[in-house]
C-alpha cells in the first residue's frame, strides 16, 4: 500500500510540509517494499485557487491509499474522500517522523477538513 | 466612442478621471464602473434610485442516475470545478468559470446547467450621466463575467467611459478590450512608473490606442515623463498635486465642480481624445 506525505525535500529526512494543496512535493512511500518516489507538485504552488482539488487528483492517480500531511481544506477533503484516500493530520517535523507515527498507528484518521478553504 | 480608464497601480485616480471626464462631456454619456470588486464612482454622483439586475454564470449539475463515470467532464475542465474517479463527479461551483464545456462533452447528457449568482448590475441616472455599476458578491472571485454583464448593459447606448479595475489581469482585460482608447492613469513615483510600464505592455499586447495621465504632479519625480518620452507615449493630461482636490474628493465632490479652474483640463482632454480618434 502506498501513502503520500507532503514535503519540500526529496527524501525521508526532509521536513514535512504542513500544506497539502500547495505542498511543493509528495513523497510516495510504498509500505510493502519500503521504497519511495518523490513527485513534484509545484504546478499548484502558484494556482490562484483549486490547488487542493488538483493535488488530490494528482495523488489519486498514483494509487495512493492514505495521505499524511499538516492540514487539509474542505475541497481537497471532498476529493480525497471520493477517491478513497484516508487523511491523517500530523504535526511531525520530518517525513521520517510522520512515517513512524503512521506505522505505529498513532495518527487518527481525519473525519473532516481541519482548515478553512482560502476562498470559503 | 468607448474610452477606458485603467492603471497598473491602484489608487492613482482612475475614478477621479472617469467621473470628472463624464461630468464635462457635452452630451449624455454612460459611465461604467467596471471595478466590480469595489465600485466607487457612485460616491461622487447624486443618482436616481438604481435598478438592479442579478448576474449569474451557468454551473453544472449532474444527474447521477445517467452518469457512468467516464470522466470526460473532468478532463475538459481547466479549473478543477468538476472532478471524477470513475464515479459520479464532484462539482465545485465556486471554481466554475461557466464555460459550459462539461455539459457539452457529456455523451450521456447527464449534465445540465443551473445559474449561480455572482453579483448585480445597477443602473442609475445622474443628470446626463447613466451610471452602470457592477457589484460582485462578497466571496466571489469571478470578476470578468460580471464586467461583461456591465458592458452588455450599455452595449446599445452611445458614448461610454469605462472605469477599469487596477492591475493587468483578467478583469482589466475584460474592461478595456474592444474599447476605442485607453487612458492609463499613473502617479510620478517609482511604484507608479513600475506599474505603468506593466500596463503599457498589456495595452500594447491588445493593440489599443492609449495615452497617459499623470496625477498628483509634483509629489514625486519626473521618471514617468522620461519613460513616456523614451517610449514615445503621449501624456494627455497632468493634474497637479493640489490638496484642495483631495479635500473635495474626501467629501465626494467632483473636482470640476469644487474647483472650476480644473474644468478646462478635462474639456481639453476630450478634445485630445476626439482628435486622436479621427
Amino acid at each position: 500500500m502506498k501513502i503520500a506525505i507532503t514535503t519540500s525535500g526529496s527524501d525521508v529526512s526532509a521536513p514535512l510540509d504542513s500544506r497539502f494543496g500547495r505542498a511543493p512535493k509528495f513523497l510516495i512511500y510504498d509500505l510493502d517494499t519500503g521504497t519511495f518516489e518523490v513527485v513534484d507538485n509545484r504546478q499548484n504552488l502558484n494556482a490562484a485557487q483549486g490547488a487542493g482539488i488538483q493535488s488530490a487528483q494528482n495523488i489519486a492517480r498514483l494509487n495512493v491509499k492514505a495521505l499524511v500531511t499538516g492540514h487539509c481544506g474542505p475541497k481537497a477533503f471532498r476529493v480525497l474522500k471520493a477517491a478513497g484516500i484516508k487523511i491523517f493530520n500530523c504535526d511531525a517535523t520530518t517525513v521520517q517522523e510522520a512515517l513512524d507515527l503512521y506505522r505505529s498507528g498513532k495518527l487518527r484518521e481525519a473525519s473532516d477538513a481541519d482548515v478553512e478553504g482560502h476562498w470559503a | 466612442m468607448r474610452i477606458a480608464i485603467a492603471s497598473g497601480k491602484g489608487g492613482t485616480g482612475k475614478t477621479t478621471i472617469a467621473v470628472n471626464l463624464a461630468r464635462v462631456f457635452d452630451g449624455s454619456v454612460v459611465l461604467a464602473d467596471c471595478d466590480v470588486e469595489e465600485p466607487n464612482a457612485h460616491l461622487f454622483l447624486k443618482t436616481s434610485t438604481p435598478t438592479y439586475k442579478i448576474v449569474g454564470i451557468p454551473v453544472p449539475q449532474v444527474d447521477e442516475s445517467l452518469c457512468d463515470g467516464c470522466g470526460l467532464c473532468s478532463k475538459i475542465c481547466q479549473f478543477s470545478a468538476i472532478v471524477t474517479f470513475g464515479t459520479a463527479p464532484l462539482v465545485f461551483p465556486e471554481m466554475c468559470h461557466g464555460c459550459g464545456g462539461c455539459a457539452l462533452v457529456c455523451p450521456l447528457k447527464a449534465i445540465t446547467e443551473r445559474e449561480r449568482r455572482i453579483g448585480v448590475v445597477e443602473t442609475a441616472q445622474a443628470d446626463r450621466i447613466t451610471l452602470v455599476t457592477g457589484r460582485l458578491d462578497v466571496g466571489v472571485a469571478l470578476a470578468p463575467p460580471l464586467i461583461r454583464a456591465v458592458r452588455s448593459e450599455f452595449a446599445l447606448m452611445g458614448d461610454a467611459i469605462l472605469d477599469a479595475p487596477p492591475g493587468t489581469s483578467c478583469p482589466v482585460i475584460a474592461a478595456v478590450r474592444d474599447t476605442d482608447m485607453v487612458l492609463l492613469v499613473t502617479e510620478p513615483t517609482p511604484f507608479g512608473l513600475n506599474d505603468l510600464a506593466l500596463a503599457v505592455d498589456m495595452i500594447r499586447e491588445l493593440r489599443l490606442p492609449f495615452g497617459v495621465i499623470v496625477n498628483r504632479m509634483g509629489s514625486g519625480d519626473d521618471r514617468v515623463q522620461y519613460y513616456c518620452q523614451r517610449e514615445s507615449i503621449p501624456i494627455f493630461l497632468e493634474i497637479p498635486d493640489d490638496r484642495r482636490i483631495a479635500e473635495a474628493y474626501s467629501r465626494g465632490i467632483l473636482m470640476v465642480d469644487a474647483l472650476p479652474e480644473y474644468r478646462p483640463l478635462f474639456e481639453n482632454l476630450w478634445k485630445i481624445i476626439r482628435q486622436r480618434l479621427k
